[in-house]
């Protein structure tokens, strides 16, 4: 008994230094003085992240995955909106298995779904560009929207609509003034969450870019030039703070989605005797 | 009956709902009258809710009719009925402060800004919430949710106010308290109030009539003192207040009389309304509540009728003292209660006493 909790405590550790060790060494290699990625550290030099402003296709690159990011984040959620508005307030028939292949992308391999589409678009004759990464990137995001919109949505007390309608507002009314400001804290984190999905998925855009480079894209490219190692290194490290800064804005949000709803439900709680 | 008038202001005719295999509501036939205080009074999952919200229109007939002041209500959706109804959670929106829920139905009928602000007040005045317009709707107390929630609903100026268990959240004296409120709150403003509770003293203190639901169906309607003195049904007198039953035997009706045997109180006759329900001769139950039956403290007290019996309990509530009294031929225990007026003592358990009654205090029940 005495020896488990410290087997578990290493494997613990081992765990947490195989995850995060390498990503500690971004900022490292990124600050260091050296075109080399190599121990020992040099000194400390900005030159890196000067450098990246001068290259140019990393700008088209980025300008790519900015609007890919930005369209495929606002496509997924307003189709997440509709599927999860439809599937928490009314029943149809199918409503089990058409909600189960929506959510599917998240279980199925990317390198599947990114393969499928490249045929599918080539056999239909569709040039490759941001758009058709955007398609593979909304289809890969739907899922953590409908999770994320389907909660604010279930949450949502259904007398509240009702209500709405009982004092005379009509039914587009009642959506745009009670059902959307309650489920915005949700719409917001599911467009963060989507966009800092989209901004580094890498295989879709991979097989759906074309010329049309996306910022992993380009990264992957510059890899095997080792002279480019430290200034990818300072790409990685501007990306990983900005997704850090994202992810945390959208967890807030969905808490705060989930916390404007509880108010009501402990309310119903109280009242749910008779 | 303040304001109320014998004009029908909601006549559900033959209404029937059905979730599945549940009959919710099963074949109602019922008139509400304008400007009465109106309740649906039933134990939990008789259909009560359901009921409203076919008024209201968030449900619809299977079969059967509603009409509202005259007007079919079939084809009428919610938003178009000239109802209000006031949710069991409230439903108070949580993404707005008190004014602008209490707005929220004003805003769109091309009203004016001031106009909107005065009735506004006038309502938060009428509730008793003047002063708390700015308040956000998650820092309101339970109470004063309910109170918005009739704001809210009444600066509608609907025809029919609808309640769902309104005061079932508040704690025993903020009940109590707001029932009051609410009936005072009715005669001032002369709507036609509905009200569902599952609670009897609430129905009795506040309605002018009620309509008594089990299982889908009303069992009966009428006025409070009708229901508690006249009840047609052996549940419905035991769900209104409490009722000590006898197993009797209806010997002989005739147009002036009713001739009975009720068990250990013997043979009686009685009148033809102490049968609320007409019944063939057969068996029947006799039915008494507490208040009519008397300790019969000293031998010079006497009464019509006569038994003697055990106590076997004393529960005493400082104004009153309840009995509960074995007597032979009765199953139960009899409950009798007692005014604890000056100089009167309370019995022990054990004691043996006598217990009178009179005859047009029995009923004769199904
Ligand atoms: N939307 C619904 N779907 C299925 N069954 C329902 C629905 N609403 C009510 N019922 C059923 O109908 C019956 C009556 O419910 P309700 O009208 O809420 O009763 P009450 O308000 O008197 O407690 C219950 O058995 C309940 O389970
Ligand atoms: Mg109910």
């Amino acid at each position: 008994m005495r020896g488990a909790p410290r087997t578990f405590t290493i494997f613990v550790g081992l765990y947490l230094v195989f995850l995060y060790a390498p990503v500690l060494l971004l900022p490292i290699f990124a600050f260091n003085d050296s075109a080399i990625i190599a121990f020992p550290l040099r000194g400390f030099t900005l030159d890196w992240f000067i450098g990246l402003a001068s290259e140019t296709t990393l700008i088209v690159s980025v300008q790519n995955s900015l609007l890919v990011a930005i369209v495929a984040a606002v496509l997924s959620t307003c189709l997440g909106v509709l599927a999860s508005r439809a599937s928490a307030r009314f029943d149809y028939p199918g409503k089990k298995p058409i909600m189960s292949f929506l959510m599917l992308p998240l279980v199925l391999p990317e390198i599947i779904v990114g393969v499928s589409l490249l045929i599918v678009l080539v056999q239909l004759g569709v040039s490759l560009n941001v758009w058709t990464v955007i398609l593979g990137h909304v289809l890969i995001c739907m899922p953590f929207s409908i999770a994320i919109l389907l909660s604010a949505f279930n949450n949502m007390d259904r007398n509240l609509e009702e209500a709405s309608l009982d004092l005379g507002a009509n039914r587009r009314e009642t959506f745009f003034k009670i059902i959307l400001p309650l489920v915005m804290p949700g719409i917001i984190s599911s467009l963060l969450i989507s966009f800092t999905i989209s901004l580094d998925e890498f295989i879709i855009a991979f097989f759906l870019t074309g010329t049309d480079t996306t910022l992993p894209v380009y990264i992957w490219s510059q890899l095997r030039f080792p002279s480019k190692l430290p200034g990818v290194m300072a790409l990685g490290f501007i990306m990983l703070i900005l997704s850090l800064i994202l992810l945390t804005a959208g967890e807030y949000f969905r808490k705060k989605s989930a916390r404007l709803a509880s108010t009501e439900t402990t309310l119903n709680k109280d009242a749910d005797h008779g | 009956m303040a304001k109320s008038t014998e004009s029908p202001m909601v006549e559900i005719n033959a209404v029937s709902k059905s979730f599945g295999d549940v009959r919710a509501v099963d074949g109602v036939d019922a008139v509400i009258r304008e400007g009465e205080f109106f309740s649906l009074l039933g134990p939990s999952g008789c259909g009560k809710t359901t009921l409203l919200r076919l008024i209201s229109g968030f449900e619809h007939p299977d079969d059967g009719h509603i009409v509202i002041a005259g007007q079919n209500m079939d084809q009428v959706e919610p938003n178009h009925r000239p109802t209000n109804l006031v949710f069991q959670s409230y439903a108070i929106f949580p993404h707005l402060n008190v004014e602008e829920n209490v707005a929220y139905g004003l805003k769109r009928n091309g009203v004016s800004k001031d106009e909107i602000a005065e009735q506004v007040n006038e309502m938060l005045t009428l509730v008793d919430l003047s002063g708390y317009n700015k308040r956000p709707a998650y820092a309101l107390s339970g109470g004063q949710r309910q109170r918005v929630a009739l704001a809210r609903a009444l600066i509608m100026k609907p025809k029919v106010l609808l309640l769902d268990e309104p005061l079932s959240a508040l704690d025993r004296k903020l009940r109590e308290q707001m029932q009051i409120e609410l009936r005072g709150l009715q005669r001032t403003v002369g709507i036609t109030f509905i009200l569902v509770t599952h609670d009897q003293e609430e129905a009795l203190t506040m309605s002018d009539r009620i309509a008594v639901m089990f299982d889908g169906n009303i069992a009966q309607l009428a006025t409070p003192q009708e229901l508690y003195s006249r009840p047609k049904t052996r549940r419905i007198a035991s769900f209104i207040g409490v009722m000590n039953f006898v197993e009797g035997t209806l010997r002989k009706v005739t147009a002036k009389t009713l001739e009975v045997e009720a068990g250990p109180f013997g043979k009686v006759t009685m009148a033809p309304d102490q049968m609320p329900a007409p019944l063939e001769p057969g068996a029947v139950t006799v039915g008494i509540r507490p208040e009519m039956l008397t300790v019969l403290f000293s031998a010079k007290e006497k009464a019509e009728i006569e038994v003697t019996g055990v106590i076997t309990n004393t529960a005493y509530f400082g104004d009153m003292t309840y009995y509960s009294v074995q007597i032979d031929g009765i199953d139960e225990d009899v409950t009798v209660s007692m005014r604890n007026t000056a100089g009167r003592r309370v019995l022990a358990v054990g004691e043996e006493t006598r217990i009178g009654l009179g005859r047009e205090s029995l009923i004769i029940l199904s």
